[in-house]
């Protein structure tokens, strides 16, 4: 902070129209959030909720790093970067009130969901799975020399599961352009990162593996930009994997029926007055790369496309079960109807 | 016609697909240089290039994960484990990354995954394990495990081409005891999903595959020269998406089944192919279904103790002849 306050030049290489883009995606993400959460709140939305408040500024900024045709995996709290890549929020909407119009027609929640055309792959729940997933991804780049990079988002509790370390060390060892994002933001559901593991810095995990690792205040977004940025470039260049870890704060529960009681009232207080998306709008008033009414403007354009997100996604069908037993493989093309569900049994 | 082994088979389906196809490749561990720990890949290191011949770290999960990644970008890769006891250490990525992965998020995950399977090479509990019936329960998967050579190549070669994720079981005990000629020239496909008539008979109708296909052809032959019955052996090949058809016509047509499979009986796929007969073909029946299956514990080493374990082709005879005598 105190590096960019009082100058007028942009970091990073970036030009005012992408800081504004920027701001655009972070507004975009809390408030789609908050859309989600009030619909969750009149029952609209059939599971869990995820929020990620607090860490939208990572998440936006590091998938802003990617170029087109580089692909991503987001985890549960990457909504973010998925919007970056091109999700769009009446897609989102549709999959947490499991509408037939989702992207995966009802089959899966939440932001699990991918387009790989726009650069995201959908997520499984077993955490440091896509890890390994990502690395042969990487792999396919790197076998037909494609420029292109990938980048994992794993959470501090992924960093203890095995398919982490397999899936870091394999990418290490074949040099393949990925970028892994270690989303430091203290808790796995309730298990604070003192148990999930003895490291001090998340990033030290990098030297195992031989290759860089950093760590970046995840709240910073030009800084978090910046280092994936580099990371990225690194990683098109042909010089492997680097580990990123990205120091931020979950303040609110695992999931919205999370009360949060492991988590100390004074601590989130604390990173409230952190807040990624406060702060980068005050850097970029600070410096006046945009005036009050650019923000404004941003704001009344976020909330027209969630109105307009909201009405096309609320009334749509939930999904039917017509087509439930399909596409479990190509061929053969559906599953049997069971058959004390067949009328002529 | 060149006589060729089941092990040199599987070799020439990879080795066809990989100069027909060049988005094949093969990852696992030991497959390059040392060309895999029973020389199935011996020499395609240097016929195909360090990228298409890849060694990796000690790592299945990786491994399969890899092949996934690579596979929904358009690379057919085939993934080796150095034995399929392993693939248990892959489990995780096989049945909730890999099997859901098309229907849940319409990916085309077109991975083969195989290795050595299989018991009676005195192997002990972890290089003898036949686990298909782990994987057996997982929408999304097929499998596949060939008992003869031409299958052995034109299964490798179906299970490349396919578009879904395919379990290739490749039993260690045939790889260089079997042996049949094989035409030079002619593209060799065995179709995932229909089973093989491997002998005719009309008494009683054995449904099994892999190694024991030949221990039950035996039986039959036995039983043939002993007794006067004629046993009919079907021959699975693909036991995911398994071909019902085939297994109700036999049944129709002898009316006697037993199930042979080298896996252990709780939870085997005997229990469920009995299951399907007993709902298609109960009224066809003048026995009840029997299996002949691996005891129920881990492989044991000492030859003395595999053997007793392990399905032999005496117990074939005595469980058809008790059969055959309902």
């Amino acid at each position: 902070m105190a590096t960019t306050a009082k100058t007028r030049v942009i970091p990073a290489g970036l030009s005012r129209e992408q800081l504004h883009e920027i701001y655009y995606y972070l507004r975009l993400t809390r408030s789609l959030e908050e859309r989600l959460r009030n619909l969750y709140r009149q029952g609209k939305v059939i599971g869990g909720l995820y929020s990620s408040l607090g860490q939208e500024g990572e998440s936006v900024a590091s998938a802003y790093a990617l170029a087109e045709g580089d692909i991503l995996s987001p985890l549960i709290r990457n909504l973010g970067a998925m919007l970056v890549k091109g999700a769009k929020p009446v897609e989102v909407l549709r999959q947490y009130m499991a509408k037939a119009t989702s992207p995966t027609a009802g089959r899966e929640m939440n932001i699990h969901f991918n387009d790989l055309r726009l650069g995201f792959l959908g997520q499984i729940s077993h955490l440091g799975d896509m890890v390994p997933v990502m690395a042969g991804i990487a792999l396919s780049f790197r076998l037909r020399r494609e420029p292109r990079v990938g980048l994992v988002y794993v959470g501090d509790g992924a960093t203890s599961t095995g398919a982490f370390h397999e899936g870091v060390n394999f990418a290490a060892v074949q040099r393949v352009p990925l970028v892994v994002i270690v989303e430091h933001n203290g808790y796995a559901y309730s298990t604070p990162t003192s148990r999930q593991t003895a490291v001090e810095r998340l990033a030290d995990k990098a030297r195992a593996y031989g290759i860089p690792g950093r760590t970046v205040d995840g709240n910073d977004v030009l800084a978090v930009y910046e280092a994936t940025k580099h990371a990225v470039e690194r990683a098109r260049a042909g010089e492997g994997v680097t580990l990123l870890e990205l120091v931020t704060y979950r303040r609110r529960g695992h999931a919205e029926h999370d009360d949060q009681r492991y988590q100390p009232r004074e601590e989130i207080a604390a990173w409230e007055g952190r807040d990624p998306i406060e702060r980068y709008t005050r850097q970029l008033r600070d410096n006046a790369w945009i005036d009050d009414a650019g923000i404004a403007a941003i704001d009344d354009r976020v909330s027209e496309e969630l109105d307009r997100a909201v009405a096309d996604s609320e009334n749509d069908p939930v999904a039917a079960p017509d087509t439930v037993l399909r596409s479990v493989y190509l061929d053969p093309p559906a599953a049997d109807v069971l058959w004390f569900r067949r009328r002529d049994a | 016609m060149p006589e060729v082994t089941y092990l040199e088979a599987l070799r020439q389906g990879m080795l066809e697909e990989m100069e027909r196809d060049e988005s094949v490749f093969i990852l696992g561990e030991d497959i390059g240089a040392y060309g895999g720990a029973f020389k199935v890949t011996d020499g395609f290191l240097d016929r195909f290039g360090p990228s298409r011949v890849i060694d990796t770290p000690i790592s299945e999960a990786a491994i399969v994960g890899a092949a996934a990644g690579a596979a929904h970008m358009g690379l057919r890769p085939i993934a080796e484990m150095q034995f399929i006891d392993f693939i248990s250490c892959a489990y995780d990525m096989l049945t909730n990354y890999v099997a859901t992965a098309r229907y849940r998020a319409g990916l085309a995950t077109p991975i083969v995954v195989r290795g050595p399977s299989g018991g009676y090479v005195r192997g002990g509990p972890f290089h003898s394990q036949m686990p298909e019936a782990a994987f057996f329960h997982t929408p999304g998967l097929k499998l596949v495990a060939p008992a003869t050579a031409r299958d052995a190549k034109g299964l490798i070669k179906a299970a490349i081409r396919d578009d879904d994720p395919v379990i290739y079981f490749e039993h260690k005990f045939l790889y260089r005891r079997i042996k049949e000629d094989l035409p030079e020239g002619e593209e060799i496909l065995t179709p995932i999903g229909k089973a093989r008539m491997a002998r005719e008979g009309t008494d009683l109708t054995i449904v099994t595959w892999s190694a024991l296909v030949w221990k039950a052809l035996e039986a039959a032959e036995q039983v043939a020269k002993e007794d006067r019955a004629e046993i009919e052996v079907l021959d699975l090949r693909t036991l995911l998406p398994m071909d019902d058809e085939a297994i109700m016509s036999s049944t129709k047509k002898t009316n006697r089944v037993l199930i042979v499979h080298e896996d252990t009986r709780t939870g085997g796929l005997a229990g469920e192919i009995t299951a399907r007969i007993n709902e298609s073909a109960f009224e066809w029946l003048d026995a009840p279904v029997r299996r002949v299956t691996a005891h129920d514990t881990p492989i044991p080493y000492a030859p003395t103790l595999e053997d007793y374990v392990l399905p032999q082709t005496a117990d074939i005879v005595s469980a058809a002849r008790r059969l055959l005598a309902y």
